[in-house]
């Protein structure tokens, strides 16, 4: 997987925005919330990659700015060797690459019907309106929705489930060759996440797609994702396998957030919750490592400087940001390679 | 807070700016020549040519405008074509006049609508709610100055207990709180007092009839709070946004009283105003219009503010 | 809400026109607000008497006068006949400006409220300045600025509304523009233009247009204000708010015929007041 080709690649992405705030009064600062601080990111053929972190740690930043829905300070978006807005005009690269929103209510248009929903993207694109209706039915049926009882109704005629489903349906309709879900199954019964779960992975299978699957929930991540990122605070803490991460995370975030999971095994239970205080504050990150304030392993080079990614145990495509791995580190606690 | 104020001042500025060049624009677009109201139709082109430049119509719109505002700003609006007065004396003393009635509207208006609103958000759905939901339709559908002249058929004319016209013997300049000046002020200010009563009323209503329904008032009394206590809550929680209502209303009601002075004669903005268009006074309408219009932003401004320091989620600008 | 997806329910107008219907009071104002259309429509065909025809002799006989049945004005015409004329003027000067002011300020509105950036800035600005001004102040300034007739009045009264239905269409337009159907909509691609067409305007004319039908009322006192004033309508066209004008001096002699006109100003008022109050709340129900 990992020696694919690279599809959607992105470097040093950044995007911070401006808190309004007494604009007028001469001698006010100007507030920044740094949702994403130097992300670096790549998206290789045919995987699923799963983006984790709390809430606020700037995932769902991330994924719009890689869909271009808010533009970038830094860093651009190459898509499969072209970089977007300059080899590759923006309509092109939307038609490659999709997304998929939490909310599947909002998602949609309630004053159309399902299937002028999912016809509107082709259409866009020139395709004619009696060849879009039928490539709207087509979609439909791969999504387990049945055109001629669904495709008539409105948004609000349907189970969260259902929607959630006309959504990926949408989403599929200009044939991209990448979906960004951006927490897709969060908001539905667990029920109905088990089964548009495996719809997903049905569908990436037999139509040859690449996931971003972002999520805060890791028992999802893990059974749907090959390669695993890790985020905290506007930055990539630890990207990897992920059977590799979730067995032996090497950043002491991931540690703390796979330990705090609510245990399926009645004989080891979760005990004590790993991760003190309230995740800080992107308006004034911490100095240095930004996790230093809530590590375990905090010592004073920490807040000094930020550690940069470097692989762990001679492996190259399982990284992390912590100096207890950094080469001649000197941590006390640092891990002789 | 302080901070807040200071922005929602700096903000109102642009506004005022721009009030002042649309009213120098509105009067200056009309037809006609301005000072046909004072010449004689024979007038020599000598005596035309000198009233223009007394009065500055020969100079270029912008000089104008710039220096209308240089001199109102130090409380001079120039002098009326037509009484020769100082339109900033004329002006004021019309204010003094239309905003004791407004006043006096808008505190009634206030009192009965916050009355009827009051109620039927509290009685919700009973024929008490229907009847004073009702009543505040009424206020807002009626048109104020047909009422106006309803009123005057009934107690004037039919049965003769309250003046028709005017604002007492002395006219308003000597104003005494006594029967015989108050019994000129109550038609107006009834009649003036329906439009902000339905407002009100239609506000409170719907405000009243929300906080009752949140889920904490059902806990508060589910923990045994008696209704007097609830009602408090209700007040405390109502009243920022009916007193901005109010506010409000007594700014429009300032600039648009001129309907119902014209019934009553009332001799305040609003008569002055029909006066000065009639005649085409342009300074006089110039005048006016801004003194009013400034009036209502001013209004404004106090009310957001006050809002604001009430309710400090209320923040707008 | 949770309906399965086994039984169809109503798509979104039907549902409104269902709310409706069930609502009495909202009923009886659109058959009032038709009849009064129709009147206006089809009125001057069929008067009982000639409303133009004057005659000093019979100037102001009561109500119940034979062949007068409202008696007659301070020239002697018929006021049945004038009041009847005087719905298709009373009710054009009272929709006209509202609906132009509905397509302008809509434009403008969804413009600003779709741009937002610097295009929102200058167009909501500019409304702010006109939106400073109380209505009334506004239109008669206007009113007189231009000089009294027909064509000035609707422009002034247009230019008065504007701002408000401006200042709404931009609320709106602003809510809509940040939901995940538009963004979905941006993110396949499609054009400003196409976006505003087929997923804004459906969402957005609804409550523009009910906000618009509840300023009929007041456009239509607002026009006979200025009539009444000297400004809008001018003699012998007949107009109720200028009727109003022109029988102020009988309010001694025969005051419930100097009275009539501001009846039937009321009661349109009203009407369309409780029609567009009716709108609303079917059209507010959530789903």
């Amino acid at each position: 997987m990992s020696d694919g080709k690279v599809l959607l690649q992105v470097q040093g992405l950044q995007k911070h925005f401006p808190v309004r705030q007494n604009s007028f009064i001469p001698g006010g600062k100007r507030v920044l919330v740094r949702a994403v601080d130097g992300v670096d990111l790549r998206l290789y053929e045919g995987e699923t990659l799963g983006v984790v972190g709390e809430s606020g740690c700037g995932k769902s930043t991330t994924a719009r700015l890689l869909m271009h829905l808010i533009e970038p300070d830094e860093g651009s978006v190459v898509f499969d060797g072209k970089t977007v807005g300059r080899d590759l005009s923006l309509r092109e690269y939307r038609r490659q690459v999709q997304m998929v929103f939490q909310d599947s209510y909002s998602s949609l248009n309630p004053r159309l019907t399902v299937l002028d929903s999912i016809a509107f993207g082709p259409q866009v694109h020139g395709v004619s309106a009696g060849q879009a209706k039928a490539r709207a039915e087509d979609f439909m049926q791969r999504v387990g929705l049945d055109p001629s009882r669904f495709g008539e109704r409105y948004p609000h005629e349907l189970s969260g489930g259902q929607r959630q489903r006309v959504n990926i349906a949408r989403a599929l309709s200009l044939q991209p060759r990448v979906i960004i879900l951006d927490e897709a199954v969060s908001a539905l019964d667990k029920s109905v996440e088990a089964q548009v779960i495996n719809l997903l992975m049905d569908l990436k299978d037999s139509l040859g797609l690449t996931y971003l699957f972002i999520s805060h929930d890791l028992h999802v991540v893990r059974y749907i994702s090959d390669r695993v990122l890790v985020m905290y605070l506007g930055e990539v803490v630890e990207t990897g396998p992920a059977e590799t991460l979730f067995k032996a995370p090497a950043h002491p975030y991931t540690a703390a957030l796979l330990s705090s999971m609510p245990s399926m095994d009645p004989d080891h239970r979760t005990e004590e919750a790993p991760l003190s205080g309230d995740p800080p504050n992107p308006i004034n990150p911490p100095s240095g490592c930004r996790f230093h304030t809530r590590c375990k392993y905090q010592a004073s080079m920490c807040q000094q400087s930020a550690p940069s990614l470097v692989p762990i145990q001679q492996q190259a495509e399982h990284q992390a940001a912590c100096f207890l791995h950094h080469p001649r580190s000197r941590h006390p606690q640092a891990i002789k390679p | 807070m302080l901070q807040y104020i200071i922005r929602r001042v700096l903000l109102t500025l642009p506004i005022m700016l721009g009030v002042s060049l649309v009213c120098f624009a509105l009067v200056h677009l009309a037809p006609g020549d301005p000072l046909v109201s004072v010449l004689p139709p024979d007038a020599s082109a000598a005596l035309q040519e000198q009233l223009r430049q007394l009065y500055g119509f020969d100079r270029s719109y912008p000089e104008q405008f710039l220096s209308w505002i240089g001199r109102a700003i130090q409380g001079d609006l120039g002098t009326s074509i037509a009484s020769n007065r100082p339109v900033a004396a004329e002006v004021m003393r019309a204010v003094s006049n239309t905003f004791m009635l407004a006043c006096v509207a808008t505190v009634i208006g206030f009192l009965l609508g916050s009355l009827f609103g009051f109620v039927a958000g509290y009685f919700r759905n009973s024929w008490i709610d229907r009847v004073a939901t009702a009543l505040s339709v009424v206020g807002v559908s009626v048109p104020h100055y047909w009422l106006g002249m309803v009123l005057v058929i009934i107690f004037s004319s039919l049965l003769m207990w309250l003046p028709a016209t005017g604002a007492g013997p002395g006219g308003s300049s000597d104003w005494v709180w006594n029967w015989e000046h108050v019994k000129h002020l109550i038609l107006p200010a009834l009649t003036m007092s329906v439009i902000p009563m339905g407002i009100i009323a239609r506000t409170l209503r719907a405000l009243v009839a929300e906080i009752l329904a949140q889920e904490f008032v059902v806990g508060l009394r589910a923990k045994g709070m008696r209704d007097f206590h609830i009602f408090l809550h209700v007040v405390k929680n109502a009243a920022p946004t009916a007193l901005a209502v109010m506010g409000l209303q007594l700014g429009y009601l300032l600039g648009g009283s001129i309907l119902i002075e014209t019934v009553f004669s009332w001799p305040g903005t609003g008569f002055l105003l029909n006066a000065a268009i009639f005649q085409r006074d342009l300074p006089l309408l110039q005048g006016t219009i801004l003194v009013l219009a400034l009036f209502f932003v001013i209004l404004n401004l106090l009310v957001d503010i006050i809002q604001s320091a009430l309710d400090p989620r209320i923040q707008r600008g | 809400m949770a309906s399965q997806g086994e039984e169809r329910s109503d798509g979104y107008w039907r549902g409104v026109i269902r709310r409706f219907l069930a609502d009495r009071v909202a009923v009886a104002a659109a058959l009032v607000v038709f009849a009064l259309v129709l009147l206006a429509l089809v009125g001057q065909w069929i008067t009982p008497a000639d409303p133009f025809q004057a005659s000093m002799l019979k100037r102001l006989k009561p109500i119940g006068t034979e062949g007068f049945p409202l008696g007659t004005d301070e020239l002697g015409r018929d006021m049945l006949s004038r009041l009847m004329v005087g719905a298709k003027l009373s009710l054009f000067m009272g929709i006209t400006p509202v609906l132009v002011a509905f397509l302008i300020g809509s434009a403008l509105g969804i413009l600003a409220g779709y741009s937002g950036g610097f295009i929102n800035g200058a167009i909501m600005r500019t409304i702010d300045v006109f939106y400073a001004f109380p209505s009334v102040l506004l239109a008669i300034a206007l009113s007189g600025a231009l000089g009294a007739g027909i064509v000035n009045a609707l422009l002034s009264l247009t230019i008065v509304f504007i701002p408000p239905i401006a200042r709404v269409a931009e609320s709106v337009t602003t809510q809509v523009r940040h939901r995940d159907y538009v963004e979905a909509a941006r993110a396949s691609g499609a054009e400003a233009l196409t976006i505003v067409r087929v997923h804004v305007l459906g969402n957005v004319l609804g409550p523009i247009f009910v906000y618009a039908t509840s300023l009929i009322s007041v456009s239509m006192i607002l026009a006979s204000g200025l009539s009444f004033l000297g400004l809008g309508v001018k003699p012998p066209q007949p107009e109720w708010g200028l009727m109003l004008n022109t029988l102020r001096t009988a309010i001694y002699t025969q005051p419930w015929i100097a009275a009539l006109p501001g009846v039937m100003i009321f009661i349109t008022s009203i009407s369309f007041n409780l029609l567009s109050d009716g709108l609303r709340s079917a059209m507010e129900v959530k789903q």
